[in-house]
C-alpha cells in the first residue's frame, strides 16, 4: 500500500475530488460569511442545478461546460430571488429563523424535483466521459482535469470580484459591519442578495462540472454538502482561500484514508480533522478570530 | 281498562325493536356476501416505497402490479367469484418499516383480501408482522432476506427466490462458467457496500469461494452513496484479479463500472450477484461500454416466454424500463388472482389456504413449479445473465438461456 505506484496516484485523485468539493465549499462559505447562516438548501440548490445541466444536455443538447456559462447567471438571478424575496423577509432579522428558512427551502426544492422526475438516477454520456491522460504510472481521466482547473479559475474570479470591485467592498463591508455599511450607504438587503446569488452561481458551475462524471437524482447534492460543511469549518467560516486550501485537504485526506482504512471507514478521517479542527482552532485554518 | 289503552307496554317494545335490530343487523352482515356472489369487487392492497430514497424501485413495482390488475380486470375479472374485479388499494411505504406498517393498519381496516409489495426485506420484515395480526394474507414481491419466511408467519408467501437461493446458484453458476472456459479466472476481489445486502454476499462469497479453488485477494466494502471510486479502483489495479465481484446499489455499480474504464482497469470477468446496476437496460442503454460483458445472477424473467416478452414490449411502450420490480410484481398479483380463482373465496382464511396450495403455472418467471414449503417457493430460481451486445442474455440455467456466455471477456 505504501509503494508509489499507488500513492501517488491516490494523492492526485484527492486533489481532482477536493477541487469540487472546495467549490461546492466556496459558495456555501460565501452565504456564511456575509450572512451569518448556515444555508442548509445548498445541497438542494445544487441538486437542482444537476437536474439542470442535465436537461441542457439531454434535451438541448448543450454539452455541461458551455452551459455553465448559461446555468450559472440563472442560477444567481434564482438565488439573488430567494434571499431576496423569500429567506430575507421570512426571516424577520433573527438569524435563526434564516436556519429554518433554509431548511424549509432544502425540504420543498427536493421534493419538486422528486414530483417532477421521480427518484430515477440520470446519467448523461458526453464523448470525452471515459477519456483519460495517461501519466504512465496512472490515468487522469478528462472530465476531472476540467473540474479542477475551472474551480481554481471560478476561485480566481471570486477573489477579484471581492478585492477589486465596488460590489465586493460592498458585500466585505456588509460581512464585517453591517450597522456601519448601512449608514455608509450600502443597501444591505442587496448586497445579502447578491452574496447568496454568488454562492448560488458556484454550486450551479459546481454541478456542470460533476455531471459529465457523477449521476443525477433527487438528493444526489446531498452526499457532497456534509463535506462540504466540514471543509468551510476547516477553512475558516466566510474565507474563500480556506475553502479552496480546506476542499484539497479534504479530498487528500479522503482518498488517503480510504486507501488505508477501506472506503466505509475513510469517512472517519474527514470526520476526525473536522473535531480536531474544533477543538484546536476553531477559527479555522485561514478564519479570523471571532 | 287503563291497561288496553297501552297495548304496546315499554317491555314489548324494547323486546321487539330489539329483535327487529337484530334481524336488520343479521341481514346487513349476510348482505355483502349476497353482493360479492354477484361480482362485487375484491380490494388487494398494493404497498410499495413510492417515495423516499427507494422510490424508483417502488414505484417500478407498483407499475407491476397495476399492470397485472388491469390485464386480470380486462380478461373478466375472478371468474370463479362472478367476475369480480379486483380493486387496488396503492399504499406508500415511504422508504421505512414505520411506513409500510402504517399502510398496512390503513389496508386491514379498508377490509383487504391480501397485501403484495413491500419491496426492501427491511420493510417486508415489518409488514408481515403487522399483516399477520390480522391473518392477512401478504405476498412478498422481492425482500430477498431468508428471516422473512423463517419466522413461521402463516400468511406471508414469496413467489421469488430467497438470498441463500440466489447465492448458492451465483457460485454454482460461476464455477460452471469459469469450467466451460478452462479455469481462466483463479483470483478474485469482491466489491461490495457496507450494509446487510453488501456484506452479507461478501462474507458468503469470502467462504464459500475457496472451496471452489478461486482465491479472494481482497474484500473492499463501501457506504452507500460513494462518491468516488477511484481509490478503490487504484486498490483493483494493484491487486490485479482475475474476476470482480461487486455487490451494491445502482448508483455505485453504474461508478464503479464507470471508474474501471476510465482507469482502464479490464478483468478477465465482472460477476455480481443481485448486482444493482449488472442486469439493468438503463444501464447498458446509457453506457454500453461500461456494461459490455458483465455477468450477473439476478431475478430475471423467462426471455423464451411470449407473455414475458409482450409484457415487456407494453412497459417499454410506456418509456419505462422492464426491471425486475415490475415482473415479480406482475407474477406475485397474478398468483394471488389464481389463488382466488381456485379458492372461489375472497375471505381471508380461505385465501390464505388456496395460497398455500398453489401449482400456479403459465406464468413470466423462468420458474420450476410452484410449491409453498413454509410460505417460500420452492420453485423460484434467479437467472445468470451477461450484457451482450447492447442487450442483457440469459446464460444459465441452460432450459431458459438464449445465449451462451462469453469469457473471459479480455
Amino acid at each position: 500500500m505504501l509503494s508509489p505506484t499507488i500513492l501517488i496516484p491516490t494523492v492526485l485523485n484527492g486533489l481532482l475530488t477536493g477541487a469540487v468539493y472546495a467549490l461546492v465549499a466556496l459558495g456555501l462559505t460565501l452565504i456564511y460569511g456575509v450572512l451569518h447562516i448556515i444555508n442548509f438548501a445548498h445541497g438542494a440548490l445544487l441538486t437542482a442545478a444537476m437536474f439542470a445541466a442535465y436537461f441542457a444536455f439531454h434535451t438541448l443538447g448543450i454539452d455541461p461546460y458551455i452551459a455553465a456559462f448559461i446555468i450559472a447567471p440563472v442560477f444567481f438571478a434564482f438565488g439573488y430571488a430567494l434571499q431576496r424575496f423569500v429567506i430575507g423577509p421570512a426571516s424577520h432579522g433573527e438569524d435563526r429563523n434564516m436556519l429554518l428558512v433554509t431548511l424549509g427551502l432544502a425540504v420543498i426544492i427536493e421534493n419538486a424535483l422528486l414530483f417532477w422526475f421521480r427518484a430515477d438516477t440520470r446519467t448523461i454520456d458526453v464523448p470525452y466521459a471515459f477519456q483519460s491522460i495517461d501519466l504512465g504510472f496512472t490515468f487522469l481521466a478528462v472530465p476531472r482535469l476540467v473540474g479542477f482547473a475551472a474551480v481554481f479559475v471560478v476561485a480566481l474570479a471570486l477573489w477579484l470580484i471581492m478585492g477589486f470591485t465596488d460590489t465586493g467592498r460592498a458585500i466585505r463591508a456588509v460581512a464585517k459591519e453591517k450597522l456601519g455599511a448601512e449608514l455608509a450607504g450600502i443597501d444591505v438587503a442587496h448586497v445579502y442578495a447578491v452574496t447568496f446569488g454568488l454562492g448560488t452561481a458556484c454550486v450551479a458551475i459546481a454541478a456542470c462540472l460533476l455531471v459529465p462524471s457523477y449521476y443525477v437524482n433527487p438528493s444526489a447534492g446531498n452526499a457532497f454538502v456534509l463535506v462540504a460543511f466540514t471543509i468551510v469549518v476547516l477553512g475558516g467560516m466566510g474565507s474563500v482561500p480556506g475553502a479552496l486550501i480546506g476542499g484539497l485537504i479534504i479530498g487528500v485526506v479522503e482518498s488517503l484514508s480510504s486507501l488505508f482504512l477501506g472506503e466505509s471507514l475513510g469517512q472517519i478521517g474527514i470526520f476526525l480533522i473536522f473535531i480536531a479542527v474544533l477543538l484546536v482552532r476553531p477559527q479555522g485554518l485561514f478564519g479570523a478570530k471571532a | 281498562m287503563s291497561d288496553q289503552k297501552i297495548p304496546f307496554s315499554r317491555r314489548q317494545f324494547l323486546t321487539t325493536t330489539a329483535l327487529g335490530a337484530a334481524t336488520a343487523a343479521a341481514g346487513s352482515i349476510a348482505m355483502p356476501s349476497v353482493l360479492r356472489a354477484a361480482g362485487a369487487p375484491v380490494k388487494l392492497g398494493v404497498l410499495h416505497p413510492v417515495t423516499g430514497a427507494l422510490s424508483y424501485s417502488g414505484t417500478q413495482g407498483r407499475l407491476g402490479a397495476t399492470l397485472a390488475i388491469e390485464d386480470i380486470n380486462a380478461a373478466g375479472g375472478i371468474k370463479s367469484l362472478g367476475g369480480a374485479k379486483i380493486e387496488p388499494m396503492l399504499g406508500d411505504a415511504q422508504s421505512s418499516p414505520a411506513g409500510g406498517v402504517a399502510e398496512v393498519e390503513k389496508m386491514n381496516s379498508a377490509g383487504v383480501s391480501c397485501v403484495v409489495g413491500g419491496y426492501a426485506s427491511s420493510i417486508c420484515l415489518a409488514t408481515t408482522q403487522a399483516a399477520a395480526r390480522y391473518d392477512l394474507p401478504y405476498v412478498v414481491d422481492v425482500g430477498v432476506s431468508d428471516s422473512i419466511i423463517k419466522r413461521g408467519l402463516k400468511n406471508t408467501f414469496r413467489f421469488g427466490p430467497g438470498f441463500g437461493v440466489i447465492a448458492k446458484s451465483a457460485l454454482d453458476n460461476l464455477v460452471a462458467i469459469n469450467d466451460g472456459a478452462g479455469k481462466p479466472a483463479k483470483t478474485v476481489v469482491i466489491v461490495h457496500e457496507d450494509s446487510l445486502f453488501g456484506s452479507g454476499v461478501a462474507k458468503l462469497l469470502g467462504a464459500k469461494l475457496p472451496e471452489h479453488g478461486f482465491k479472494v485477494l481482497e474484500s473492499m466494502a463501501h457506504p452507500t452513496p460513494t462518491r468516488d471510486f477511484n481509490t478503490i479502483v487504484l486498490k483493483i489495479k494493484a491487486q490485479n484479479p482475475d474476476l470482480v465481484i461487486p455487490a451494491d446499489y445502482y448508483n455505485e455499480y453504474v461508478l464503479l463500472a464507470r471508474t474501471m474504464l476510465q482507469q482502464h482497469v479490464r478483468p478477465k470477468g465482472i460477476y455480481s450477484v443481485l448486482g444493482g446496476a449488472a442486469s439493468s437496460y438503463k444501464f447498458v442503454k446509457e453506457f454500453p461500454a461500461a456494461a459490455n460483458g458483465i455477468m450477473d445472477c439476478n431475478h430475471w424473467f423467462n426471455p423464451l416466454s411470449d407473455k414475458a416478452q409482450a409484457l415487456k414490449k407494453k412497459v417499454e411502450a410506456k418509456g419505462q424500463f422492464f426491471t425486475y420490480e415490475v415482473y415479480l410484481n406482475y407474477s406475485c398479483v397474478g398468483l394471488v388472482a389464481d389463488a382466488l380463482e381456485r379458492g372461489a373465496s375472497a375471505d381471508r382464511a380461505k385465501l390464505i389456504a388456496s395460497l398455500a396450495s398453489s401449482t400456479w403455472s403459465g406464468h413470466i418467471m423462468p420458474y420450476g413449479p410452484t410449491k409453498f414449503v413454509n410460505g417460500q417457493n420452492q420453485g423460484a430460481a434467479p437467472c445468470n445473465t451477461q450484457v451482450q451486445g447492447n442487450d442483457i442474455k440469459v446464460i444459465l440455467p441452460p432450459k431458459f438461456a438464449d445465449a451462451k456466455p462469453i469469457f473471459p471477456i479480455t
